[in-house]
């Protein structure tokens, strides 16, 4: 009897939630879903921007994409930049945590291990555009901090850091992983606090050496984490925009040149605004399939597990 | 059970004596490591403060490493009045702090049509709002440009905020949702008995309870608009309506812009994020650990 009278009331008024929904649906229309659409449209066109004529071209910037070398090397230089921003600071960041909170945390103290913390999280706290300048000065060839040590060590003409093709890159992709180490570092780090502490008892009961017990018990238990930073960080690293335009602007001779910037380039230095579009709509679908055979992965691999147990 | 481990217990206190010298060693060894590394990490900004006050001949002639003399303050003043530091502050703090307020706001009414709710088809929903969030600004920028323009938005600071009350709330959004969906259904009826509508629940009993994640949402959204640097770079052409980074990246590659003015600039670009980091440090850590494990 009062299940029968709930149900109907429940419905209606469940109907009332719609309501709420609406500021963000207009607000999701109006700022991405159309601008989305927008976008693709204007990458079927040749268009020069403004007021300009808008001349339907079909997929020809696509086609002329795959000829172009430039796009090829902006996504060859993503892989760098996936090195630079998920896979090293991952590593470095798992080594520094697992050192802070077992080794120091614990035989050290563990304010010690939070300062430290702390200090490898600060380059993620300031505006990238910023760390870009200080660094752009840094490795700057005449009057840059870096080459004013080496000139004062007697090297007589140190390397233009960001000016030499070969140079450039590996530069900018350690500025690239001092700003990434923070992120991962501390979410490891209270990854580790999550698992139990017996596991390791038992295991080191069981004779298992620091390393065993590190690949065998850490590593399978931070998994989910690892998964969350691996996604987080490889999309970011697609995106990169403000580290390139401020240290490199994707030179020299397009050595760090990057999807984002090179969408960016077309947009506004060349005129090529439906160009530009195209590339920013095969970004968007190299990060939306990234991201899916991520998610797939995790996926499997909690079913693995599942399935292990 | 504990009769079979304890033997092993007592051999194992044993070898752990045995090991002190050689433990000793190699715990001095592992805090040198990370000490040393930490070093490594905050050595731009021990070089960014030290050339900041010092004096431009100074730096030709004692390099980057030597302490500054005296404290020169030419370079701060200068950066300061080039950029007119105060108007990019303003700017700034208000397009963040509005973005933090809305954007959260906006993330909790649509969550709260999710997660409690239960709305149909709220997988795909969320769905929509996570692929929202994984869209590389490129994608949008150039329509919203445009956009912008024609209602005359382009150039104020009310285009970042609409923009990025959006963008931050996808997160915002698929964040809250998660959980609101884990919510206390009892509490939930327990208002409904009481005659409660829908919103009378969502600002009584829903609000009050998700307050800490809400702080977290409002804190970060702060954090991000600040720090962003693409849109902005863009949308703000003039001056007047610039932001703190873009005003500093303006600088870039301009005559002026001598190694102190530089340093000084980006140490007061640094320093109001900083102090933000401090105050809200611990509920930061907090959410930043707390998105992790979702």
């Amino acid at each position: 009897m009062a299940v029968q009278t709930v149900a109907p009331h429940r419905r209606r008024s469940r109907r009332v939630y719609w309501l709420y929904l609406i500021p963000g649906a207009v607000a999701l229309a109006v700022v991405i879903l159309i601008p989305f659409g927008l976008n693709l449209w204007y990458s079927l066109h040749r268009w020069k921007g403004g007021l300009a004529p808008q001349i339907w071209v079909g997929l020809d910037n696509y086609r002329s994409l795959l000829h172009d070398s430039a796009f090829w090397n902006s996504f060859q230089n993503s892989l760098w930049m996936i090195l630079a921003m998920v896979v090293l600071p991952t590593l470095i960041g798992l080594l520094l945590a697992a050192v802070l909170f077992d080794y120091i945390g614990k035989n050290v103290g563990s304010r010690t291990a939070s300062v430290l913390r702390a200090t490898y999280y600060l380059p993620q706290i300031l505006p990238v555009a910023v760390a870009g300048i200080v660094w752009n000065w840094i490795f700057n060839a005449e009057t840059g901090a870096l080459n004013e040590i080496l000139r004062g060590f007697g090297m007589t003409n140190p390397p233009n850091w960001l000016g030499d093709p070969h140079l450039a890159l590996p530069a900018v992709m350690l500025v690239l992983v001092w700003i990434q180490i923070g992120y991962p570092t501390v979410i490891f780090m209270s990854a580790l606090q999550r698992v139990d502490p017996e596991l390791y008892e038992a295991a080191e009961l069981d004779g298992a050496g620091w390393f065993r017990r590190f690949r065998a018990i850490t590593i399978p238990q931070i998994k989910p984490e690892t998964f969350v930073i691996t996604l987080t960080c490889t999309i970011a690293a697609l995106k990169v925009f403000a580290p390139i335009y401020v240290l490199t602007r994707g030179g020299p001779e397009s050595s760090t040149l990057v999807p984002s910037y090179y969408s960016f380039l077309n947009f506004f230095d060349k005129s090529k605004v439906g160009y530009g579009a195209a590339v920013a709509t095969v970004l968007t679908l190299v990060i939306v399939a990234v991201a899916l055979a991520i998610q797939l992965l995790q996926a499997r691999s909690e079913r693995r597990d599942e399935e292990g147990v | 059970m504990t009769a079979t481990l304890t033997p092993t217990v007592a051999t194992a206190t044993v070898t752990h004596k045995n090991d002190r010298h050689h433990r000793g060693a190699l715990r001095w060894f592992i805090l040198a490591g990370a000490v040393i590394f930490a070093v490594l990490m905050l050595a731009p900004f021990v070089l960014m403060v030290m050339n900041a006050f010092k004096d431009p001949a100074q730096y030709s002639s004692g390099g980057p490493l030597a302490l500054p003399t005296s404290l020169y303050t030419d370079g701060l003043v200068k950066f300061w009045n080039a950029v007119d530091f105060p108007v990019k502050l303003w700017n700034s703090i208000w397009t963040s702090a509005a973005v933090a307020v809305g954007g959260t706001a906006l993330s909790l009414l649509t969550a709260y049509a999710i997660g409690i709710g239960r709305v149909r088809g709220r997988m795909w929903i969320v769905m929509i709002f996570l692929l929202a969030n994984m869209l590389p600004q490129e994608v949008l920028l150039y329509p919203l440009y445009t956009m912008a323009q024609k209602v005359g938005l382009n150039n104020s600071g009310w285009s970042i905020v609409i923009i990025f009350t959006v963008i931050q709330s996808a997160f915002g959004t698929y964040l809250l949702a998660s959980v609101l969906g884990t919510f206390p259904r009892a509490l939930l009826e327990a208002a409904a008995l009481d005659g409660a509508n829908s919103w009378t629940v969502l600002w009584r009993v829903v609000f009050p309870i998700v307050r800490p994640t809400l702080s977290v949402l409002m804190i970060f959204f702060f954090i991000w608009t600040w720090n962003e640097f693409f849109i902005p770079l863009v949308m703000l052409t003039t001056p007047e309506s610039q932001t703190v980074p873009i005003a500093l990246a303006s600088l870039q590659g301009d005559r002026m812009l001598d190694v102190p003015t530089l340093n000084a600039g980006a140490l007061v670009s640094l320093v109001p994020t900083l102090i933000f980091f401090l105050i809200f440090q611990r509920t930061l850590t907090r959410g930043v650990t707390a998105g992790a494990v979702k």
